[in-house]
Order: C-alpha cells, then structure tokens, then sequence
C-alpha cells in the first residue's frame, strides 16, 4: 500500500517505475484504445471498476466456446471441464490469499453478498439483543445497511468508529468502543471515497485480545497490495472480483474454517446439500454449503487469467508504479486553483477525492466524459462521508497501473475545460 | 467548445446557476415537499403558496449541478401565477422536452425561457437533474392536506 508522503519523499523510486513498461501493459486492454466523444479514452474511474486484459476476455470466450456447462453434476466432459476450472480458481485464490485450505473460499455476487452472506449467517446466529457490533464512518453503503438490518432484527447495538477531518479513523475512538457487549467488528480496508488506508491491523490485534470477529472489506484494497489472510489475522476478507481485473458478477469471501463450519448456509437450494428428504436435508460441506445454485461459472473462470497476470506483473512493480502516479496526480490537483481536496489521509491509495470551486461534481463529471475522461461524481456509496465533510457529493478519480502521467496531464488540462465553462 | 456542451451550459442556464431566483425558505406556505435523488445526492426543497388553486408564490432551495438548481429556478419563475391545473401541463410539456418525446409547437412555445434546457435530452445521465424540480413541485401539489395540518 502506498503512503502518498512517504513515497513524495523518495523520488529515488523513478527507476524502478521506467522499469515498469506501462505502454506494454496498456496493450494487454483494448478498452483502453477505444475513444468516447471521439476523444481517446482516459479511464480514472478504476475504484468503481476495473478494465479486463484480454487474458480475461479470451478466457470468458473461451468458455462459451469450448467448455460451456454445469459443474458439479452431469458425467459428461464438458461438466467435468468446467468444475475442474472453477475449482482451479478456488485453489489459485487460496494460495493468492496465503488461506490454509481451498474451503475457506466461497464464491459470491461481490462483495456486497458476502458482507450480507455473513451478517445473514454468522449474524442471525450469534449476534443477540443487546450485543454491539462495530463499523466505521468510512464505510461503503454494503458494509452499513447488512449491520443495520441485523441490529434492528436482534435488537442490537451498531456503534461508529469516528472518522477525523482529514478522513482518517479516530483509532482512540475505537478502542473506546471495545467491551465485553462487542461482538463483531466489521471494517472497510481501503475508503473508496477518499482513499483512505485503515490500519486494519491494529483493529484485527485488538479484536483478537478480546476474541471478537473481524471482517475486512477488501473491496479496495485487494487490486492495490498483496493481501496474506492469515498474515492479517482477520476472520473474514471479502471482495468483488471486477475491481480486480476480472468479470463482473463475482465475490470472494475468505473465512476461517472454523468460524464457517459453524455458521448456518446462507441461501438453501442446488448444490448447498448433502442430501435431501422432504424429512431432513443436511447441508453440503465447505465449501458448497454456502453457494446455492448455479453460480457465476465464467466470471469466476474468468478470476484465473486475471490472478495470473497480476502476479506476473507483481505486486513489488504495481506498488511502485501506482504509487508514483499517485503522488503526481496528488501534485497536480494541489498545484491547480480553484481544486480543493477532500480528505488528507495519512496513507492514501489510488484515490482522490475532489471539488471544484463553485461547480458541482456532476457538472464537472459530464464536461469530463466529453473530453474522453472517464471519472465518478456523486456520493460513492459513501453518504455518512459525505455528510462528515459538508458536502453532497464529490468528484473523484482513481487509478491503476495502466494509467499514465500523460493521462493524468491530459485529466488537468480538462479540468481547465470545466472552469472555461463556467467562468 | 463542445456544441452538445455549449447547448447544455448555455448563459440562462449558468445566470440561473449563480443567481438563482426565488432561493429561500418561504414561511407560511400552503404546500411544501423536499425532493431528493438518491443516485447523485441533489436535493431540493419546494415551497408554495396557492390560493383559489392559483400558485401565488414559489420557492426553493437545495443543492445541486447546474442543471438542478437553474431548471429550479427557471421553473419558479414560470408557474408563479399560474394555476395547479396548467402546471400538471406544463410537467408534461417540460418532461417531453427534456426527454426528446414528442412535443408540439404550440407547447414548445408555451414553456418559453424553459426550453434552454432542452440541451439536457442528449445527456440521458442529467435528465433527472432536469426534471427533480418539477417532480417535487407537483409532489408538493398532490401533499396538500398532509402539509397544511402538519405545519
Ligand atoms: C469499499 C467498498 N465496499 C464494497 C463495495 C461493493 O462492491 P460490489 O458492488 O461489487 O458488491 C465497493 C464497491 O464500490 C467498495 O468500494
């Protein structure tokens, strides 16, 4: 993860970043030479979704192609292909994530169904009336709303880590909010809103002395750094695999074994049992017992190229690259008048969060997307943020590794745009 | 510039934007109801004051793009003075403009200054900038009852 100080201060990082061929890179996307408006495409909108390489498309197709068919039922070839690829990248995830077994991975819709899969289960199980259950301000709307309805169902507590001006976690907050009442912790990684990294590890330690459940939503964070489940320490890790790379329509949810074995299944139906009779049904084990029916097979296929071309770049190459873009793009929003920040977190990643003097992100969002550049405006899922810092929405940019400094000129050029229009 | 974008920022639109008209909460009123778009974060507030259903005064106020806060203004400015059931009409007209849907001439001219926001029909991400306004005025119409017994 990349601290936006730390690395302004060590600009001996330029040759490892001309080593990192990105005009290579960019050729692996073909989305990234598209035009929009007939301008060429400048995709910062990376938080929301990333682009797919071509590893991915071709492997997608592929599988329509060549491969297409249920998993785990049916004798036939093309059945017995497709569960081996799909439970291949069930295997590859567990080793890209350092988990100790393959069952501790269960697939989702993103990363929204697995923050509701284990409120639902692990929740409805073990949480009861009077019992607090902590999250933090920074959080997206699907680490929020699961919690919500949990605690209103129980009757019980949802307490909020307090977040300061600068968009950074109140952490003397939080250990305040430790007590014996606490009985889940669930956190964002990295703030999609202003990009804000959360030392998670100190929450995860202190969680741990107490023996509470921590879930980390890694939403943002999994496409930025290498994530060790086991070095973390955390008892869940969820994310979604469009942000990594990968297609739409997949979720990863890490969780210990343990703790998932004595969790309820989540959905009932194909797949999830054991066997069935309208007397007793008894559940499918890990990790079948929690995906119901038919899943994402492509996407999920699809997750494989993606992971592997991830680790070929590596995350040593992609950190310091990212990083560098990042503090220039962090410059040149400083350097240009009439930009004002929002959020000026300790350790920042991939995002920045931004105003124009006087024009509202929305506007500043479409006279963007004319010129070619693709960016969010709005809350970002994020409202309680937006709240805390006065202001209804923002506009944001956030990049990959496929972004260059020219694009990030180009972006500045645009924002110049903007202004001339309501000057 | 940009044509599209020259259309959509047009100078009434901005004008309206840095100096909106008729910005201010309006005590007492006989109608009021907030509108809010969830997806963007733009909120607005109507107030009104409508006598023998004629629509005497109108306020607003809210955040918004320019697109939402100018069609706002734009649009207190026009129904002052006309009555509740020209202004089901006139939401009407104004959504068919803004959608590109089928609008005759006659009515086109009708909504006179509001047909500067006709730009908005080639950026169907902003209609609903366009058209919050207007969906929270004849909310505030229909909540009559509830409004004037709570306030
Ligand atoms: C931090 C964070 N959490 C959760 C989500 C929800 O992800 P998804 O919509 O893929 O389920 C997002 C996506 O924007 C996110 O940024």
């Amino acid at each position: 993860m990349s601290s936006a100080k730390a690395a302004g201060s060590a600009p001996g990082k330029e040759v490892s970043t001309s080593a990192f061929n990105v005009h290579e890179i960019r050729k692996d996307f073909p989305i990234l030479h598209t035009e929009v408006h007939g301008k060429p495409l400048v995709y910062l909108d990376n938080a929301a979704s990333t682009q797919k390489p071509q590893c991915v498309i071709d492997k997608v197709a592929e599988y329509y192609s060549a491969t297409n068919a249920n998993i785990h039922r049916g004798v036939h070839l093309l059945s017995q292909k497709a569960t081996l690829e799909y439970e291949g990248v069930r295997e590859k995830l567990a080793a890209y994530l350092n988990a100790s077994s393959s069952k501790e991975i269960i697939f989702t819709r993103g990363t929204t169904e697995a923050i509701n899969l284990v409120a639902y289960s692990y929740g409805r199980k073990y949480i009861h009336e009077g019992d607090e259950i902590i999250i933090s301000y920074l959080e997206h709307h699907s680490n929020i709303v699961p919690w919500q309805m949990l605690c209103e169902e129980k009757k019980a507590v949802l307490k909020v880590i307090r977040m300061d001006d600068n968009g950074d976690l109140d952490m003397d907050h939080f250990h305040s909010l430790l007590s014996e009442k606490t009985k889940f912790i669930s956190v964002v990684h990295v703030s999609n809103a202003l990009g804000t990294v959360n030392p998670v590890e100190e929450i995860i330690r202190a969680a741990k002395e107490r023996g509470i459940p921590v879930l980390v939503d890694g939403a943002q964070s999994v496409q930025h750094q290498h994530i060790d489940v086991r070095a973390l320490g955390c008892d869940f890790f969820v994310f979604s695999a469009h942000k990594l790379y990968a297609p739409t329509g997949v979720g990863v949810l890490y969780g210990r074994k343990e703790l998932l074995e004595k969790m309820p299944p989540y959905q009932g139906g194909g797949d999830m049992i054991a066997s069935v009779s309208f007397e007793k049904t008894t559940y499918n084990e890990l990790p079948y017992k929690f995906e119901a029916g038919t899943p994402n097979i492509e996407g999920v296929i699809g997750l494989g190229p993606a992971l592997d071309y991830i680790q070929k770049l590596g995350f040593d190459a992609i950190q310091n690259y990212e990083n560098d873009l990042l503090v220039y793009t962090g410059k040149i929003l400083r350097g240009t008048p009439g930009v004002k920040l929002l959020g000026e977190p300790k350790v920042r990643s991939s995002v920045y969060s931004f105003q124009l003097e006087g024009i509202h992100p929305h506007d500043t969002g479409t006279i963007l997307d004319l010129e070619g550049v693709a960016i969010r405006t709005g809350h970002h899922c994020a409202q309680p943020v937006m709240k805390r810092l006065g202001v209804p929405a923002t506009a944001r940019v956030s990049i990959s590794f496929y972004n260059t400094k020219e694009e990030i000129d180009y972006f500045a050029l645009s924002l110049q745009k903007v202004f001339e229009v309501f000057k | 510039m940009n044509p599209e974008l020259r259309e959509l920022y047009q100078q009434v639109i901005l004008d309206h934007y840095k100096d909106p008209r008729n910005y201010k909460v309006m005590e007492p009123h006989t109608h009021h109801a907030e509108g809010h778009n969830p997806l963007c974060g733009d909120q607005v507030e109507i107030f009104l004051k409508v006598e023998d259903n004629v629509i005497k005064d109108i306020s607003f106020q809210g955040n918004g793009c320019a697109i939402s806060k100018s069609s706002a203004s734009l649009m207190t400015a026009f129904v002052k003075g006309r009555t509740v059931e020209d202004v089901q009409k006139d939401f009407d007209h104004f959504h068919a403009l803004v959608m590109g849907g089928e609008i005759s001439d006659e009515d086109r001219e009708q909504l006179g200054k509001l047909a500067v926001l006709e730009g908005v029909k080639e950026f169907p991400m902003r209609v609903k900038c366009a058209s919050l306004a207007w969906h929270t005025l004849i909310a505030a119409i229909k909540n009559e009852h509830e409004k004037v017994i709570t306030e």
